[in-house]
Order: structure tokens, then sequence, then C-alpha cells
């Protein structure tokens, strides 16, 4: 049965995405804030907001307890988590599970086991869909690691099991840097995700990063959403978005969506997903990684589709079965998304402080998802993204010229933002002609001295 | 006696040293985390390490002194 109220447990322009698909719903929304974001755009929005503790995501945004607590106290039949935060977190989807709510996502089991990359590595190649060439099961404490990297050749990448978004990933070109690489990446993985698990890949040079959106019910109906290209990155992460990908031809896009939908097929996932692969300059793909979670840039796909994804979301956690068929999701024309960021442009150092003065751009086939105000602070405690442009156009080219108009318009001061490193890309001949990969920043960062 | 501060506002996410510990310029000393990055803070000069002023988990401001080098 479809909710009547949801607790939407995130802040910032993604609870006001949320929020506005519940509305079209006819939905009620409870809000939670933390001290930092009395006032916020998401909490106004919302029918109801808790305030859930102090600034550090920790005591608010991450404290299980007390959102579940407030979930209970507002009537709220289910949870949607965004992303980030609690979003990945197996042990809140279960104990959303346990306290009779819904969480808004796949069942708690799919998110533990796609958590841990060495499995979801296992679980992907037992599967049939190829993965990077590297280790399938964890690198054993004691014994020398040499033997197996040489058999891939250097360079490889030593990464931790629990990470993620570049974290807890080293590159070794040569055999000496291998056993304190693995060492250090041991005691990182420890500490940071309580587990010591590494395991190592060939590093693909050069690649791009080309993602598959998908979407499974409870009765084992899968579809997917066509690919996303995200190779404009800077450390390990995405800055500008494109769909469809300038890299993927018909064929490559009927092998990459056959191999994300039997992925999913596989895991007995259910709800929206995304398969991460990575593309190498051969145009072979990898499986990278599974986001059992709505991701930030599934606007795109949304402009090109004209799907609700966070509506549709919502609909297959009551229990409805999926909306449309394969042969009824068609992409039309084609999306960008632009993060904004309050950073340097050059040095990609964070900028907090106060919005002193915010207006939005406007036009034909311009969107803005944010959470974001004349007014709004900017604090150290959580992610840098003010908002979200994303624009549409009948082609590339005109997708990336109402960017980079609306770019313009976007009005925002008091901190320092990545407008002009958005500019930049999208000006840069390999980026208009579709030919670039993941060192596209700092290629275009050196030329600028 | 030198102060190595923090270069902007965050949170203190790691620290590398304890006093006793001798420095090289350029070493990270410090990681801070400021939406939800990281940011190394390393030693401008070298030195022993007399006093470290923050804990894990600290809010600092910019400019605040994390360490003490002598």
């Amino acid at each position: 049965m479809m909710f009547s109220r949801i607790l939407v447990a995130n802040r910032g322009e993604i609870a006001c995405r949320i929020i506005r698909a519940c509305q079209a719903l006819g939905i009620e929304t409870v809000a939670v804030f933390s001290e930092a974001d009395n006032g916020a755009p998401h909490v106004a929005m919302a029918d109801d907001a808790y305030l859930v503790g102090p600034p550090p995501a920790n005591q608010s945004y991450l404290n299980v307890d007390r959102i579940i607590e407030v979930a209970h106290r507002s009537g709220a039949q289910a949870v949607h988590p965004g992303y980030g935060f609690l979003a990945e977190n197996a042990g809140f989807a279960r104990r959303c599970r346990d306290e009779g709510l819904t969480f808004i996502g796949p069942p708690a089991e799919t998110i533990a086991a796609m958590g841990q990359k060495i499995e979801a590595r296992r679980l992907m190649s037992a599967a049939g869909v190829p993965v990077v060439p590297g280790s399938n099961s964890a690198m054993p404490e004691d014994a020398d690691p040499l033997p197996l990297v040489e058999l891939l050749g250097f360079p490889v990448l030593v990464k931790a099991s629990g990470g993620g978004g570049g974290i807890g990933m080293r590159i070794v070109s040569t055999p000496e840097q291998l056993a304190v690489a693995v060492r250090n990446t041991r005691a990182l993985a420890q500490r940071s995700f309580g587990h010591p698990s590494v395991y190592v890949e060939r590093l693909i040079e050069r690649p791009r990063h080309v993602e598959v959106q998908v979407f499974a019910d409870a009765q084992g109906n899968v579809v997917h959403l066509f690919e996303r290209e995200c190779s404009v990155q800077r450390r390990y992460q995405k800055v500008i978005e494109e769909a469809p990908s300038p890299a993927v031809d018909v064929h490559l896009r009927e092998a990459l969506t056959a191999a994300a939908v039997h992925a999913i097929k596989a895991v007995g996932y259910v709800n929206a997903g995304t398969v991460e692969c990575l593309l190498s300059g051969r145009s072979e793909f990898y499986f990278l990684e599974m986001n059992t979670r709505l991701q930030v840039e599934h606007a795109i796909t949304e402009a090109i589709t004209g799907i609700d994804i966070v509506q549709a979301q919502i609909k297959i956690a009551a229990g409805e079965l999926l909306p449309w068929s394969q042969d009824e999701i068609h992409a039309t024309g084609h999306a960008v998304e632009c993060r904004v960021y309050a950073e340097d442009p050059n040095t990609f150092l964070p900028s907090p402080g106060r919005i002193t003065a915010y207006r939005e751009p406007s036009a034909p086939g311009v969107r803005v998802d944010s959470g974001t105000a004349e007014g709004s602070e900017m604090t150290v405690f959580y992610d840098p993204l003010i908002a979200k442009v994303i624009t549409w156009g009948e082609d590339r080219c005109q997708a990336i010229d109402r960017m980079a108009q609306a770019l313009q318009e976007f009005a925002i001061e008091g901190v320092k933002t990545n407008i002009p490193l958005h500019l930049r890309v999208l000006r840069d001949p390999r980026f208009g002609a579709g030919d670039y990969d993941t060192g596209i920043v700092a290629r275009l960062g050196h030329s600028l001295g | 006696m030198t102060e190595v501060r923090s270069s902007m506002a965050g949170t203190v996410f790691m620290i590398s040293v304890e006093p006793g510990y001798v420095v090289q310029p350029g070493d990270v000393v410090v990681v801070l985390e400021s939406m939800k990055m990281e940011i190394p803070i390393e030693a401008i000069e070298g030195g022993t390490v007399t006093e470290v002023r923050v804990q894990p988990g600290e809010v600092v401001q910019e400019d605040d002194v994390l360490l003490v080098l002598k």
C-alpha cells in the first residue's frame, strides 16, 4: 500500500528533491535537521521537521537511534535515505525493517554484499560480468603479494574492500612499493572501515567512467535506463556528468546494459541501483562497483527518459511493479549535469562560508536542483555541493551551450565556486568532441599553469 | 619554536605525530576533514613535536594552532 508519510533522512538538495517527489505523489514528508541546518530549505519544504542533533554528521544525520525515534514519533511508514549519510548503511536498512519501517532502497543483505568490493567482484565475476583483472579474494595477511601482482603486471591499484569513492586506494608502479602500500592500505581500511581486507586490481590507465542506471521490482522484473558518462572528476569525485555517453555506440550500449541487467538479476536486486564500469581505451568495459542507492547524477537520466526516478523508487518500495517495460523506455536528446561546489576552482580546496547572494539561472531546458538559498551557510560539516545544474538539449551541442549560458547566469556570492572550472571544461575542444577520460580535469588544470 | 596552524576550518580527522616525533619540512602532521574532503596539513619547517593541541574529532578554525615544534 502506498505510504502516507515518509521521513527524509538527508539534507540539502537531495532532501528537497525527495520532498518534491513525495509532494507529487500526495505523500506527506518529515524532514530531519542538525543544529547547523535550522531553517534550511529542506526543513521549510517538509510538512514536519525534527532536530536530530549537533552539526557533526555522526551526531545528527548518522544518528540512527534518533532518526528511528523521529520516524516513529512522526508517524512515518518509510524512510528515504537519499545518497551519502545512511544510504549505503546495511545496518540502518536492517534496523528500519526490524522497526517496521520501509527502507526505500534495496534489501539490507544486498547493500552489505555490494559494500564489500571483494564480494561484489566475486558475485559479478560468477554472473559472467567482466571485472577488472585482479585478486578474487582478500590478500592473505602474511603471504607475499608480489607473485599475483606480477601476473597482473604493474601498475596496479591496491584497494580497501570496504572503500569506495577513491578512499582507501593506492597506485603501485614498482615491486619495491608493493609491500608498504599493502600494509598502509590495510591499516587505513581497519581504521576507516573497521575491516582490514585489501585486494589488488590492474590499473586501467586513462579510463572512462561509465555507469548504467538499473531498476528492479520485488517480482524480479528488471530494466535499465541507459548509461551516464562520469569521467570528468577531481579527487575521484564526479564534477560533470552527461547522458548518453559520447564514448558508447549502439553495440557497446547493448553489451553494457545487458551486462548491467544480468548483474542485478544475479544479486536479486530490488529498487534503483547503478552499475559503475570502467571503459578502457579499446572500448572494453569492466565492472567497477555497484551503488545501491539514488545517484547524485540521476537527474540527467530523468532528463533524457522523462522518468521520475525518485517517484519510481517510492512506488517500488511500496510494493508496486515496475511501471514500465524495457520497450517503453526511450532516450531522447542529450543531458549534462554540472555539480556546483563551494570550492576553489584551481586548488579544489573547500570554501566554506555564508552565501550572501544567490540567483539561479532559468531558461528552456535548464533544471536546478538545490538546497541552498541566500543566507545559507556552507559549513565544514557537510559536502560542498551548492546546487546541481542540469541542462537538456536536442543534441549534445545544444545541451552544452545551454549549460555554459546557465552557469554564466548563476550568481553566487560569499563563497568561491567551481563554476570557472566547469566553463573551462565545457569550452575545452576535446570535451566538445566527446574525446576525454578521467584525466581531463588534471590536464586542464596543468594547461592553465 | 614554531607552530603548525590550520590552513582552513574543519574537523581534525587524524593526527600522525605525537610529542617527541621528529618531523621534516613537508611531512603531513595532521589531516583535517572539511566539507567531506581530507585536507593534509604539512609541517613547513622541521623539528621535534613538543605539544599537540588538538584531538581527533575536534573542530578547528582557520589559523588555529594544531601543534608546536621545537
